[in-house]
Formats: structure tokens, C-alpha cells, sequence
């Protein structure tokens, strides 16, 4: 490339990296004073963008962006009001959860109002043409972005230290009992917070409208790319996000200017793994004080008693008999239950023993199916050593997303696992001539004396059965005890020799592997793999599994994952926003049942 | 020969110098107490000691070999127990589960995801559990224990990986006076009997005067004074910046 598209590039990129900034700003903002991720902050930007392109119809360019921003930092305020207030003092599953399923309701709102199409977005006026650079032309609007972001970052920035306002929120970040203390209105310095985040969201989507299409995957995209914007420059580090923003956005232009767009994500998770393993808490970031994980107050586990194990039995004797008694579609539902009842104690694995969290388990449940469909398609491998091999390609990326997991706590963690997640069904998406793209891999299907659903039936039986076994059993091994010792105890565990970080890294493996295993039969139950198998609706899919067996027992996953499967087949069929419900019933769940559903469980016990 | 060799241990965090060139050492069998108004720089010296911290200067030499740069867990391979001042025990789990997972964890026996935990390692557990008095308790789960006993399964939990040096951060915090006693008395059996060096730290002066060996004291984080307790009570020193602040009546209060 000669020099003056370098430079091009180079401030194309900066335009990026502007509202990129906006986004990951707000996030940061509301993080440091209400201590909530928030994961539909996507959303926000996507209704920002939505909005924006639709009031420009009516009122034009100029008028529509701040209108949209004011509208959305409005609605932020709404919701602040309406559900983050009731779950402030939730168990931060349950908050992580809650704004996860607004993010869902938000979609399906988006999909009814405006529809499944893009939505083209006019030009800015007055800024619709180029500048000339040397014998490159860069969009003046670009420009205009490019002076956007240092803009708000000196206003933020002002607007912190000089105030009075802002240095509540400085306060509050810094020490919420004692901002709490000097007699600050919390609860709407909350809700200013949160609405200024906002804002500052939906005039990033805004401002994007002549550069991008308003579509309905992109509060996914922009949300995972602001946990690593986020991660990267240090959480609640307002300079750090707009470091971090420039550093991203720089190296993902220049790799679609080099031709090598399909390698962005691969370079954008180098930056992180970089910057990562030279600081854990990011270029500006400060080591956060009791960072907590999934299960903050220690649960105990019990091996099943005998009365269990009697239910057990009988259950597994029906299970081996109801084939007899089943018809081709009952059949099928019941593969399903055992895949998902596979994957839910995978999950339950982590999140329950090893205290970690994760946001995107169906990662390793996608990568084990695409990797049987590879294998059994492009490699040519007989469907038995398929089957065998794709679980060790998911428990491989776990090996290697995991080392960086582990290394986080608490809500960073929980970051990290989103964004890899979305890597890699970004990859699934994008790698065409591998993985089918968008329409995925069709004709993936089992070995002849498999193809009867009687025989798969049994087969998925013996496996997830097995599987599940294998992980119950481990949980009471020392490896298990380790395990909840590293996480009752850290600093306890390590001073008694047991390695922490080791312990938590081998058991993210182990929970991919199995995922992985539920994934590779789901391959070859179905016949074809899209990247809906790894979609982050099927992550949380698997968290609403554990979560409705709940997380303190060691059966709940099964229980759960029966039900959630077999309402949504139910469901599926009759209500076209599948996705609005399901956010609809966690945040109902989550408003009714602040402390966890397991409490509403145990109550009626 | 000490089994334990500090030499000019030193600490700040940011403006405060936590710890200012302390040395001291620690013989095997020996009680060493460690005393010093809140604030002295006692748990951080503990911290270092254990590789929680890295100290900013200093040596740190258990039994001739250097423990800087290592961390908690290798240092607890090297032979070096620990309690906490806030009591950290693993609260999902049972007394004997407890302190069995720490004598899996020292018999580097934690790999094992197949077997049961349940029979491994009992004898040994009930054994430690005896020595601490909790033997009758081995069941319950850690949740639902009283503070001091707590304090007692941490001490067996710190004992499972068989130490030579045991740094224990106020072991009878939270006690009644007899329970005090009861604790440090079964620590100075515990260095006798099995030739482990005990580094602690306790606020109760009766205490420490009853069963320590020697007595250093940090103020402000510089060692002022160290000895018998009969030499640290007749310093002149100590009594003025410790002793004095505890026993004289405060003027304008
Ligand atoms: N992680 C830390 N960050 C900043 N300052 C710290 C930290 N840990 C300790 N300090 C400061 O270092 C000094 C020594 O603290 P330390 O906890 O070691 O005292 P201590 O002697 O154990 O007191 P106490 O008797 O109350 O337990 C105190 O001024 C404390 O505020
Ligand atoms: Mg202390």
C-alpha cells in the first residue's frame, strides 16, 4: 500500500473508532456507578440507528440524530426505572441475565416495527461528499466522526471533573456507601447514569446511519465489540475506552484494506489476547475490588441420595423403554431434551463447581456440531470417528478461550466469554467455503445403522447419559472438591497449594468437551448445522435452563432443560416472537424472584 | 539456624510505607509473635511472607532458600502454612472435607476426576481433626460452625500441608478470653511437639507474653523492638508507642 492510503485507512478507522468509543463509554458509565454489565447496550445502539433512519424521513438528517439519541436515552431512563431498580442488590447472574433478556425483547421489537430487512439511511447533508487526500478521497462524514469522538471524550471528561453532577458519579464509582453517605440522591443519579449511557449509545447508532444500514444483528456485534473495547481499555476507564476504541477499530480497518477482511476478528482477538496477557485489567484499568462469581454465596452440593438415585433408575428405565411406546415426532423431542439436558450440565458445570461464568457456552455446543458436519462432509471421516473427533475441536477452543477466561473474574469473565462466543459464530457466519456461511452445512447425517430415530434415540441416550455421569461424578472427585475450594476460598485454596487458575482452565475445558459432544449429536440428529447453533440466543437458552433447575442442585440442570425444551417446542410452533417471550418470561421470573429462582424453588420445598 | 531468615522487608502502597525494612527470624519449635497497634503492617508482612504480595525490597530465606518471586502455592509447597486474619475456609464443604482437599492438594492428588473424594485421606483428616479439638464436628458443614471454631478448621486446613513454618494472622480474633488461650496454647504444643516454627500475631498482650518465645513489634511498619517478652515489656520504647497507647487513659477524649 503506498502512503496515502495508509493514510486513508488510517483515518477511516478513526471514524470507526468514534462510535465505537460512544458505545463502550456509556457501558463503562454505567458499570462504574450501578456496577451492572449491561448487555443490551447493543440494543440501544440499534434502536439508536433504527430510530434515526426513520425520523430522517420526516424531519431530516440533522434533527433526526439528536432526536433519536434524546429518545433512547429516555427509554434507558424507562427502563432503569422499571427493572434495573428492582434488581440492584439481585445476584449479578441474575442482573447479567435481566439485561440479556432486554436485549432479546428489544430485538423482536425492532423486527415488528421495522421488519427483517436493512434499513438504508440517507447521507448526511452537507457532508455527503469527499475530500480529496492527495490522490485518495475520504467521505467528509468521516471527518466530522473523526473530530466526534475527542469531542466527547473532553466533555465527558469536563464534564466528570468540573460538575457537580459528575462528581457524584465520581463518587458513587469510587464508593457507593459513602456517596450513599454524603446524602447523594442515588436512585436518580442512577438513572441519570444510566440514561446518559444511553444516549451517548443511541447517538453512536445514530451517527452511523450514512455508513451503515440499520439491521438486526448489529446489536450483537456492537455489544461484543464493546466488551472488548471495554476489556481491553479497562472497565469503567472512560480514556481507557477511547484508547482501546482507536486500537481496535485501527486494526480491524487495516485488515479489510488488506483484503484480509474475513481475518478481523481473528486480529481484533489478538489485540485483546495481547493486551490481556501484558494487563489482565486492561491499558487503564485498575484491579477491581471483590469481583464475584456466579455463585457468591458458597452452595452446597450433595451426592444424590438414595431416594435420588431410586428416581433416577426408574426414570433411566423409561427412558429406555419409551421408544416402544413413542411416535417418530416424540421421539425426536426426546433426543432433543437428552442434548440439551447434556449441554445444561455442562453449563451448570462451570457455573455451579467452578463458580465462573459464562455467557457463551453454545460456542462449544456450535463448534462440536460444526466440526461433526466438517468432518463428516469436507473430511470425508466415517460418521462414527466424525462424532468422536468434533468434541475434542470444542474442547480444544475452550482450551484456548478458556486460559484467557479464567484469568478474569467475575464480570470480566462474563465479557470475555460473550465476545468469544460471538467470535466464533462470526466466524461460523463469514467462513463461507467451510461452514456454508449464513445457510450453514446440510446433509450431515449419521452412519446407516444409526439412521433409523429409534436407533439415534439410544444412541444419544447412552452418550449424554454417560457424559452427564462423568460430570456428576467429577464434581464429587478431588478434582470437584478442588474446584469449590478455589471457589469458596481463593486465596485459601492457593495458600493450601491447590492450584487455582489450572483447576478453573481444565474445567472450562472439560465443559467444553461435553457441550461439544451435545453439539456434534445435534449435528447428526438434524441432518444440518447453521450458526444458529452456536448463536447467543442458545447461550442464554442454556443459562435459563440451569437457572429454571437451579444452580444449587446437581440435578436441576436435567429438570430444566426437559422443560425449557419442551415449552419451546410447544411455543416455537405457535408464537411468532419466540425470542420477545422468552426475554418477557426471564425478566418476569427475574422481577418476581430477585434472589434467584433456586430461592423460589427452595421456599416451596 | 532459623528456618525462617526476613531481612529488610519493605512495602508501600502508594503513599503509605506499609512495611519499612523489617528482619527477624524464625527458629523451628519456636513461637514467635509479631505485635503491633492496627495498622502496624502485620498482615502485610504476611502477605509477602506467602507470596501474596510481592515485597518492594528485601530477602525472605526459608531454610536457606529464597521464597521471592514465588507464589502462594509454591510457597506452600516450600513448607510454609498460613491462617487468615479474616477466617477463609471453604464454606460449601464439610469439616473433614475441608481439610481432607488440603491433604489431597499437599499429596498432589487433585487430578483425579473419577474416584470419589468421600474415603480419601480420612484417617489423616480425623487425625488433624483430633488434634484441633473438632473431631465431633467433622461432619458439619462449615456454614453452619461458630467463628472460633472456624478459626480451628483453618488451622488444620494450614496444617494438612504439614508446614515447617506456620504464619497464623490473629488466630483468637473474636474469642472469649479461655477460647484465646485454648488456641495458642494447642499451637505452642503443635511447634514443640512437631518442631514447627509459628510466626502469629495477637492483640491480647496476656496471651502473647503467656506462650511466646520472643516478641517483635512493629509500629508504623519499622521493627522497634524485639526479644523475650520480658526484655519487650521492659522497653522503653514499646511501652511509650504501643504499651502506653493501651494502658494510659487518653487526655482529651
Ligand atoms: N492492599 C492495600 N492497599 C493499600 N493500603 C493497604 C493495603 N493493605 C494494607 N494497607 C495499608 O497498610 C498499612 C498496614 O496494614 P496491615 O493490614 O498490614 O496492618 P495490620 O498490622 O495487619 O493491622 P491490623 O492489626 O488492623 O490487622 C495500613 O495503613 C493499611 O491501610
Ligand atoms: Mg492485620
Amino acid at each position: 500500500m503506498e502512503y496515502t492510503s495508509v493514510l486513508i485507512q488510517f483515518l477511516n478507522g478513526l471514524a470507526s473508532a468514534s462510535s465505537l468509543f460512544l458505545v463502550a463509554a456509556g457501558l463503562s458509565l454505567i458499570f462504574g456507578v450501578t456496577r451492572v454489565v449491561n448487555f443490551a447496550h447493543g440494543s440501544l445502539y440499534m434502536l439508536g440507528m433504527y430510530m434515526a433512519v426513520w425520523l430522517s424521513e420526516r424531519i431530516g438528517f440533522w434533527l433526526a440524530v439528536p432526536m433519536a439519541a434524546a429518545i433512547v436515552g429516555l427509554l434507558g431512563a424507562v427502563v432503569e426505572m422499571v427493572l434495573l431498580r428492582k434488581i440492584y442488590q439481585a445476584p449479578e447472574l441474575l442482573q447479567l441475565l435481566a439485561t440479556f433478556a432486554l436485549l432479546l425483547v428489544i430485538k423482536d421489537a425492532a423486527l415488528w416495527v421495522w421488519g427483517a430487512e436493512d434499513l438504508l439511511g440517507p447521507r448526511a447533508p452537507g457532508f455527503a461528499g469527499t475530500v480529496q487526500i492527495a490522490d485518495g478521497a475520504l467521505p467528509q462524514y468521516d471527518l466530522l466522526l473523526i473530530a466526534l469522538g475527542p469531542l466527547v471524550l473532553v466533555v465527558l471528561h469536563f464534564m466528570l471533573a468540573k460538575t457537580r453532577w459528575g462528581i457524584l458519579i465520581r463518587a458513587a464509582t469510587q464508593d457507593r456507601e459513602m456517596a450513599g453517605a454524603l446524602g447523594v440522591n442515588q436512585r436518580w443519579l442512577f438513572t441519570g447514569v444510566f440514561a446518559l449511557g444511553a444516549l451517548l449509545a443511541g447517538l453512536g447508532g445514530a451517527l452511523q446511519i450514512p455508513r451503515e444500514p440499520a439491521n438486526l444483528s448489529i446489536d450483537l456485534s456492537v455489544i461484543s465489540d464493546a466488551f472488548v473495547v471495554v476489556v481491553v481499555g479497562g472497565l469503567g476507564s472512560i480514556p481507557g475506552a477511547f484508547l482501546a476504541a482507536l486500537l481496535i477499530a485501527q486494526a480491524k480497518t487495516f485488515c479489510i484494506a488488506l483484503g484480509y477482511s474475513k481475518a478481523t476478528l481473528v486480529v481484533e482477538f489478538m489485540v485483546m489476547a495481547a493486551v490481556l496477557v501484558i494487563r489482565p485489567w486492561g491499558l487503564l484499568g485498575r484491579v477491581p475490588a471483590n469481583l464475584r462469581g456466579p455463585a457468591a454465596v458458597p452452595l452446597p452440593f450433595h451426592p444424590p441420595s438414595p431416594r435420588m438415585l431410586r428416581i433416577f433408575a426408574v426414570l433411566s428405565g423409561a427412558l429406555v423403554l419409551l421408544p416402544l411406546a413413542s411416535d417418530a415426532y416424540a421421539l425426536v423431542l426426546l433426543t432433543d431434551i437428552l442434548i440439551f439436558a447434556l449441554f445444561a450440565t455442562s453449563l451448570h458445570f462451570i457455573l455451579g463447581p467452578a463458580g465462573l461464568y459464562s455467557f457463551g457456552h453454545a460456542a462449544y455446543f456450535g463448534l462440536g456440531a460444526y466440526a461433526a458436519g466438517i468432518f463428516s462432509l469436507q473430511g470425508k471421516f466415517p460418521m462414527e470417528l466424525a462424532l468422536a473427533l468434533a468434541p475434542l475441536a470444542a474442547g480444544l477452543a475452550a482450551l484456548v478461550f478458556g486460559w484467557f477466561c479464567v484469568r478474569l473474574s467475575g464480570v470480566y469473565s462474563a465479557m470475555l466469554t460473550l465476545a468469544f462466543a460471538q467470535i466464533a459464530w462470526s466466524a461460523a457466519f463469514q467462513w463461507d467455503a467451510l461452514t456454508g456461511g449464513s445457510n450453514g452445512i446440510v446433509g450431515v447425517w449419521p452412519a446407516p445403522w444409526l439412521a433409523s430415530k429409534t436407533a439415534y434415540y439410544y444412541l444419544t441416550l447412552l452418550l449424554c447419559a454417560g457424559a452427564i455421569i462423568f460430570l456428576w461424578r467429577a464434581i464429587f472427585s478431588p478434582f470437584g472438591y478442588a474446584l469449590r475450594a478455589a471457589r469458596d476460598a481463593p486465596l485459601r485454596a492457593e495458600a493450601s497449594g491447590i492450584a487455582v487458575r489450572s483447576m478453573q482452565w481444565a474445567a472450562f475445558t472439560i465443559a467444553g468437551l461435553t457441550a461439544g459432544i451435545a453439539g456434534a449429536l445435534y449435528a447428526f440428529s438434524k441432518g444440518s448445522i447453521s450458526p444458529e447453533a452456536m448463536g447467543v440466543q442458545r447461550s442464554v437458552d442454556g443459562l435459563v435452563m440451569v437457572m429454571l433447575g437451579g444452580l444449587q442442585t446437581l440435578s436441576g440442570p436435567l429438570w430444566g432443560a426437559a422443560l425449557f425444551t419442551w415449552l419451546q417446542d410447544a411455543a416455537a410452533r405457535n408464537i411468532d416472537y419466540w425470542r420477545a417471550a422468552t426475554g418477557a418470561v426471564i425478566l418476569a421470573l427475574v422481577l418476581l424472584w430477585p434472589n434467584g429462582l433456586g430461592s423460589f424453588l427452595q421456599s416451596k420445598k | 539456624m532459623g528456618v525462617l531468615m526476613v531481612s529488610n522487608l519493605a512495602k508501600a502502597f502508594g503513599g503509605v510505607q506499609a512495611v519499612a525494612g523489617v528482619s527477624f527470624c524464625v527458629a523451628a519449635g519456636e513461637m514467635l509473635a509479631m505485635i503491633g497497634p492496627n495498622g502496624a503492617g502485620k498482615t502485610t508482612c504476611f502477605n509477602m511472607l506467602n507470596g501474596q504480595l510481592a515485597p518492594d525490597a528485601g530477602a525472605i530465606e526459608m531454610q536457606g532458600q529464597s521464597l521471592l518471586g514465588k507464589t502462594p502455592r509454591e510457597i506452600c509447597r516450600a513448607g510454609v502454612g498460613r491462617t487468615f486474619q479474616i477466617t477463609a475456609t471453604f464454606a460449601s464443604m464439610s469439616v473433614r472435607e475441608n481439610v481432607q482437599i488440603a491433604l489431597l492438594s499437599h499429596a498432589r492428588r487433585l487430578g483425579s476426576l473419577l474416584a470419589a473424594m468421600e474415603n480419601k485421606f480420612l484417617k489423616e483428616a480425623n487425625e488433624l481433626l483430633d488434634q484441633v479439638g473438632l473431631r465431633a464436628q467433622a461432619g458439619r458443614p462449615c456454614a453452619e460452625l461458630a467463628y472460633a471454631d472456624l478459626k480451628r478448621v483453618e488451622l488444620a486446613v494450614a496444617l494438612a500441608s504439614r508446614p515447617r513454618l506456620l504464619l497464623m494472622d490473629e488466630p483468637s480474633a473474636g474469642m472469649a478470653a479461655a477460647e484465646r488461650h485454648a488456641m495458642i496454647q494447642l499451637a505452642a504444643q503443635l511447634a514443640r511437639a512437631s518442631k514447627i516454627a509459628v510466626l502469629f500475631t495477637e492483640h491480647d498482650m496476656e496471651v502473647v507474653f503467656q506462650y511466646a518465645d520472643r516478641v517483635i513489634v512493629l509500629c508504623e511498619g519499622a521493627l522497634i523492638a524485639q526479644g523475650t517478652p520480658d526484655e519487650v515489656r521492659a522497653d522503653a520504647r514499646v511501652r511509650r508507642v504501643y504499651l502506653g497507647e493501651l494502658s494510659e487513659p487518653t487526655g482529651d477524649a
